[in-house]
């Protein structure tokens, strides 16, 4: 998989009315398989960019391309579509749905794409993230670092070429970041993956091939 | 995982707001199906069409009253008809079948009401295509009873049996005579159920039943428009007979003088009088112009009436139990609206804390219409579930009331009778739920998933 971001601009109206420009990116590209730490501070608008390379967001000009496939120019539920089936995603929190236990929540991101839910795939992503025991449990029933390991499994439910992770660590205890960010970034490698993983903190950064300063390539932030 | 599913789960992890505002749609939808039942079977009930004769002679008022006495035994009789009156609508060249009634005692136990009359009764079809059948005999003897089938239920009686009557009116007095059941007719869903036949002549010959000799002839006089040596020269016969009786005790209980002797037509009198005209196989409405014509004869002439059933039937079904129908489905759809509302209410209020949730399907690839659709989902699953458990609590309710309803009027409720607009409930309750889902939904459906996931 291959991710290339052109011009890509996105402002913000602030509710004075004046404009709040975020993202203005001449050029961004992650190769297939490549696994990139984005660092910046925060509000500098790492979410942003994820929001608008999943087709969240909607840039306010340029183009995306994911495996050469325009997505900016989809309509909407193109774009979800196309996030169902090709691009995974991890929160900083709550990424789980309370009423599913830990498999139905790795079945629901099996839901909004093409095909059938394959039963066996969920619970074997479940076990290669250590929680083959933990399959009826509901969130409320999981630590913090497990309903993360969930929603890992959850990214990668439909086989995507790109998994985009917000966050994933913030809220998780010292102890356990280390251990989720290898687990990511092995699953990654284990399914042929691309990562692009954000955060704020360097040190965690360092674990992956590519470490990537938002202002490196965001102008906004170059001209303040 | 589909949306149906999905739909569900939120639905359990409210489990108590959603049952409960489930179940306020069942209420209104069992309301709703019990008027529906309860207004057919009234219908079915009240509907004469199939009545086996064309008119109902009894004396003259209430046109209603008459009917509801003759036909429906619930309400007491008028008045009486002289029995002579009988004899000649009998012997009338336009009457087909005259079949006489007596109606105003009840049995002793369970109160049903007693019908004294001839085995012509049973001859003419209870409804269209509909004869009579018992299980053993007619009652052809004096004594002899045939009991419908709800009394033989009620009561536990069986053939063999002998039971007493108890006479209408303030003293309750219980007859000393006894009839004796020769046969127990097939249940019919009708009054008859709940009658107990009696031949004519032993309810006649029951203590106290003969009118005393002045006051029958004084009634005579007056109904036939006749004098007093007029009428005493038509039951010379009788008259003369008893005469020859007189010194006989007639005070105590001398069964064996009414066993001995048949009661004197002049000391008769019949409750009505049900006629069938007769009939022209080349001119089919001839029997209902000669029907017609007779009843507007009556009219003028003697103090008595001819009463095509049917008509005040129909009018007490429009004027009053249509329109008391009306108000109850419109009463009924008010409670179901309302719960549609509570259904909205309960959903609405979910959807500020799930906006979480819809922004966590959307990034997982739900587009707007799916979310749109789990929410509708939920909803036509509420109003669904609320209007199949209200469709089996509405009949459950008539089963529970139906034995009290047929205890105090008589009338019977089939609880498993199905009303076809009972069908029209499910896709209705399905508008509904679109309906009341529609505002959520569209909530849904136009959640901001940037900014709920970050929040
Ligand atoms: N919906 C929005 N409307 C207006 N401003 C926003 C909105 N979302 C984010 N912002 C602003 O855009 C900037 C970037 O936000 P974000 O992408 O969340 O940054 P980061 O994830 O790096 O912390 C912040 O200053 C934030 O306040
Ligand atoms: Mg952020």
């Amino acid at each position: 998989m291959s991710l290339e971001l052109k011009n890509v601009r996105k402002n913000y109206r602030e509710p004075n009315g004046h404009d709040l420009p975020v993202l203005d990116i001449p050029h961004f590209k992650l190769e297939t398989g490549e696994q990139a730490a984005l660092v910046g501070s925060s509000g500098g608008g790492k979410t942003t960019l994820l929001n608008v390379i999943s087709g969240i967001t909607k840039p306010d000009s340029g183009e995306v391309l994911i495996d050469d496939i325009e997505i900016t120019r989809l309509p909407e539920a193109g774009r979800d579509r196309f996030r169902a089936e090709r691009i995974g995603f991890v929160f900083q929190t709550f990424n789980l749905l309370p009423a599913f236990t830990a498999f139905e929540n790795v079945l629901l991101g099996m839901s909004f794409a093409r095909g059938k839910a394959d039963r066996s795939h969920a619970k074997q992503l479940l076990e290669s993230v250590g929680l083959g025991h933990r399959l009826t449990h509901k969130p409320a029933q999981l630590s913090v670092g497990e309903q993360q390991r969930v929603a890992i499994a959850r990214s990668l439910a439909n086989r995507p070429s790109l998994l985009l992770a917000d966050e994933p660590t913030a809220s998780v205890d010292p102890a356990n970041q280390e251990t989720i960010l290898k687990l990511i970034g092995e699953i990654c490698r284990e399914h042929n993956v691309s990562l692009l993983l954000v955060t704020h903190s360097p040190e965690i950064a360092t674990q992956f091939d590519r470490t990537i300063p938002l202002q490196e390539f965001n102008k906004v932030l170059q001209n303040v | 995982m589909n949306l149906f599913t999905i739909a569900l789960k939120s639905i359990r992890q409210r489990l108590l707001a959603s049952s409960l505002t489930a179940l306020s749609v069942a209420l209104g939808v069992a309301l709703m199906i019990a008027v529906l039942i309860a207004n057919t079977v009234v219908s079915k009930t009240f509907d004469l069409q199939g009545f086996g004769y064309d008119l109902i002679v009894g004396p003259q008022g209430s046109e209603l009253d008459l009917v509801l006495n003759t036909v429906y035994r619930i309400a007491p009789p008028i008045e009486n008809l002289p029995y002579r009156y009988y004899e000649e609508l009998k012997e009338n060249k336009h009457i087909g079948i005259a079949v006489p009634i007596a109606l105003g005692d009840s049995t002793e136990q369970g109160n049903f009401p007693i019908l004294g009359t001839t085995v012509e009764y049973f001859a003419v079809e209870y409804a269209q295509g509909k004869k009579f059948r018992t299980s053993a005999e007619w009652p052809n003897g004096k004594w002899e009873s045939v009991i419908g089938s709800s009394v033989a239920r009620e009561n536990n009686w069986k053939i063999g049996d002998e039971f007493k009557m108890v006479h209408a009116g303030q003293d309750d007095h219980v007859h000393d005579e006894k009839f004796k059941i020769v046969g127990i007719l097939e249940a019919t869903a009708t009054p008859n159920d709940r009658t107990v036949f009696v031949n004519l002549n032993g309810f006649y010959a029951i203590a106290g039943h003969e009118k005393p000799i002045q006051e029958a002839i004084d009634r005579e006089v007056e109904f036939f428009g006749e004098t007093e040596a007029e009428v005493r020269a038509y039951h010379a016969a009788d008259l003369k007979e008893m005469e020859a009786h007189a010194g006989h005790d007639h005070s105590g209980h001398d069964h064996a003088h009414h066993h001995d002797h048949a009661t004197p037509d002049l000391q008769k009198e019949v409750t009505a009088i049900l006629v069938r005209m007769k009939e022209d196989p080349k001119n089919p409405t001839l029997a209902q112009s000669r029907a017609i014509e007779f009843s507007a004869d009556l009219k003028e002439g003697f103090k008595a009436q001819a009463v095509n059933p049917i008509r005040p039937m129909q009018r007490l079904m429009t004027y009053l139990v249509g329109n008391v129908r009306l108000i109850l489905i419109n009463l009924t759809a008010i409670i179901i609206v309302v719960s549609g509302v509570s259904i909205f209410v309960s959903i609405y209020n979910s959807m500020s804390e799930r906006k979480r949730e819809i922004a966590i399907m959307r990034a997982l690839g739900a587009d707007r219409m799916a979310v749109f659709s789990i929410i509708i989902t939920e909803s036509i699953i509420l109003c669904l579930a609320g209007a199949i458990l209200g469709i089996l609590l509405g009949h459950g309710l008539i089963m529970f009331a139906s034995p009290i309803l047929e205890a105090r009027t008589g009338l019977s409720i089939d609880p498993f009778v199905f009303d076809p607009m009972e069908l029209t409930i499910i896709p209705v309750m399905i508008g509904l739920a679109a309906l009341v889902g529609f505002i959520p939904g569209l909530t849904a459906y136009r959640t901001d998933v940037a900014e709920n996931l970050s929040s």
